[in-house]
């Protein structure tokens, strides 16, 4: 017996509506929850001051700053490594078996629990380089976490350039450099700005590998080797410890509104870009 | 006609092999200056691969390299002495589909200047108006010069090119794939108009698949067949009384 193609096709409208309604249900359910409990507990002394008696009282100002610095710090190491890696695997490069076992090589690490990344930096940075929990060890650990993200969405952009544009290029005389700096690479830029926000959303939610590295002093840092505490670090020491889960909950909202705007702005950024180019 | 003019480009037992493919037999031919070179024949001829062998533009894909020689001016492009980089600036090349680069009019004219090292402005917008003026496009978009290239019609994008291609001031020999096939009757008469002018300057080749193009702009013609080149000669010999059967063939229409 056939079903008749209507009745498939309201079927079809129905399971895949109510999918789609779940998922956004389940997102807002989320947002509307930690900004319900913690939004009363954001004011501008929360946000300015620094924490007294562990975080019972006070506001997140050096870990506000901590959640700014390590994602930052991350990005700038990972960010030219990363698209340095893309472009030698894409356009100098041809397809062998060393670049098909060096992108398996990046999916796997992709695929590794942060918590080994802390180890690993805790081992390799804090302790056998002798340089301690601090600001640095967290974002050198952080920049090897989000390198397999950055170098896969940068390749992902830059294949998806058309050939013929290279060609085009190399046509009216330019070498491979110059073709990568003025075709390739601004037309890839949309999909690395992606894969920059996916690593910076993955480090300022980053706990495991951060407590390892950074550390979770509550002072303010001064320097790249002073011991930071992300709003994440703190969110998890506060309600772990059962310290205060009115700010655990005002810190979890700052940290969402704050990954809210990170994504706000560079999509801001990259339309601009991207109206500017097409005009 | 021939004897008259120097060779420009001299091509010697010119094979091309694409992997294990042979899709150039040994190509021989000299190519004189300050004339339009056609070049017909069916898909598969090797007539792209020809061209792209007289830029090195073959180089960029994998498994695929030339033997024989190729003269410019009586030097070897496939010399390893050879600076590849300035070959190309020296033999520009339309393709046969327009490929506008994603950015202005203006700045898809200047960039073979701008990679040349020109810097001054005033130089650089002589070189647009020169170079769309001569691709007969000037009139349409010089009110528009910073409007994204890309936004243009097929026809206007294809003089695109070919202005973005006469900005080059090293050019002495202009290639042209099939640089109509995409376009309309209008634009297809105005880049024909520009190529008549055009070969005071400079040695064009045209690789064209359609013979009734071939036989209005091209000065001599040469039939390409499986990578073999069938016949050359002066284009109206070729129209009409050619040496070899298949080249009647192909010219009336009965194959190809």
């Amino acid at each position: 017996m056939r079903i008749s193609p209507k009745i498939t096709q309201a079927l079809a409208v129905l399971l895949l509506g109510s999918a789609t309604f779940f998922t956004v249900m389940v997102l807002v359910f989320v947002i509307v929850f930690v900004l319900g409990k913690g939004l009363p507990g954001v004011t501008w002394e929360f946000l300015s001051t620094n924490p007294r008696d562990m975080g019972r009282a006070g506001g997140i100002l050096p870990t506000l700053v901590g959640t700014i610095l390590l994602p930052l710090l991350a990005i700038a190491i990972a960010l030219p490594l990363g698209v340095g890696t893309s472009v030698y695997l894409t356009e100098y490069t041809r397809e062998t078996r060393m670049t098909r076992a060096l992108r398996f090589g990046t999916d796997c690490l992709a695929g590794i629990p942060s918590i080994i990344f802390g180890l690993f930096g805790f081992i390799f940075f804090v302790v056998g380089l002798n340089m301690g929990w601090c600001l640095l060890s967290g974002g050198l650990t952080l920049a090897i976490m989000i390198l397999p993200t950055i170098i896969r969405t940068s390749e992902e952009a830059i294949r998806a350039v058309p050939n013929s544009w290279r060609e085009v290029s190399f046509s009216l005389g330019a070498t491979r450099w110059e073709t990568v700096l003025k075709v390739v690479l601004p037309n890839a830029l949309p999909g690395i700005v992606t894969g920059v926000m996916l690593g910076i959303g993955r480090s300022i939610g980053e706990t495991a590998a951060v407590i390892f590295t950074a550390g979770s002093a509550l002072r303010m840092p001064i320097s790249a080797f002073d011991s930071v505490r992300t709003m994440s670090v703190h969110f998890y020491i506060l309600a772990r410890e059962g310290i205060s889960t009115e700010k655990a909950y005002a810190t979890a909202a700052v940290l969402i509104i704050s990954v809210l705007m990170v994504n706000l702005i560079a999509y801001g950024m990259m339309h601009r870009f991207i109206a500017r180019r097409a005009r | 006609m021939i004897q008259a003019s120097p060779a420009k480009i001299t091509i010697r037992a010119l094979r091309v092999f694409h992997g294990q493919e042979e899709s150039l037999r040994g190509i021989s031919l000299d190519i004189p200056a300050n004339q339009v070179l056609g070049i017909i024949g069916p898909s598969g001829a090797g007539k792209t691969t020809f061209l792209r062998a007289l830029n090195r533009l073959n180089d960029l894909v994998p498994d695929m390299h030339a033997e024989g020689q190729i003269l410019l001016d009586g030097k070897d492009i496939y010399h390893p002495a050879c600076d590849v980089v300035a070959l190309r600036k020296r033999v520009g090349m339309l393709f046969a589909l327009p490929v506008a680069l994603p950015m202005s009019i203006y700045e898809n004219v200047v960039y073979g200047p701008r990679l040349s090292g020109v810097r001054k402005k005033t130089h650089l917008d002589e070189v647009v108006e020169r170079s769309l003026k001569a691709a007969f496009l000037w009139d349409e978009v010089k009110d528009r010069l910073r409007m994204s290239g890309l936004r243009l019609s097929g026809g206007q994008q294809q003089r695109l090119c070919l202005a973005r291609v006469l900005a080059m001031e090293e050019l002495e020999v202009i290639l042209l794939d099939e640089p109509c096939s995409g376009l309309d009757p209008i634009s297809t008469s105005k880049i024909e108009d520009a190529l008549t002018i055009l070969k005071e300057r400079y040695t064009i080749i045209l690789v064209t698949n359609n013979t009734k193009q071939a036989a209005r702009v091209a000065d001599e013609t040469a039939f390409f067949l499986m990578g073999d080149m069938v016949e050359y000669g002066l284009t109206e010999k070729i129209f009409t009384v050619p040496d070899d059967k298949r080249t009647n063939d192909y010219v009336t229409g009965r194959f190809g």
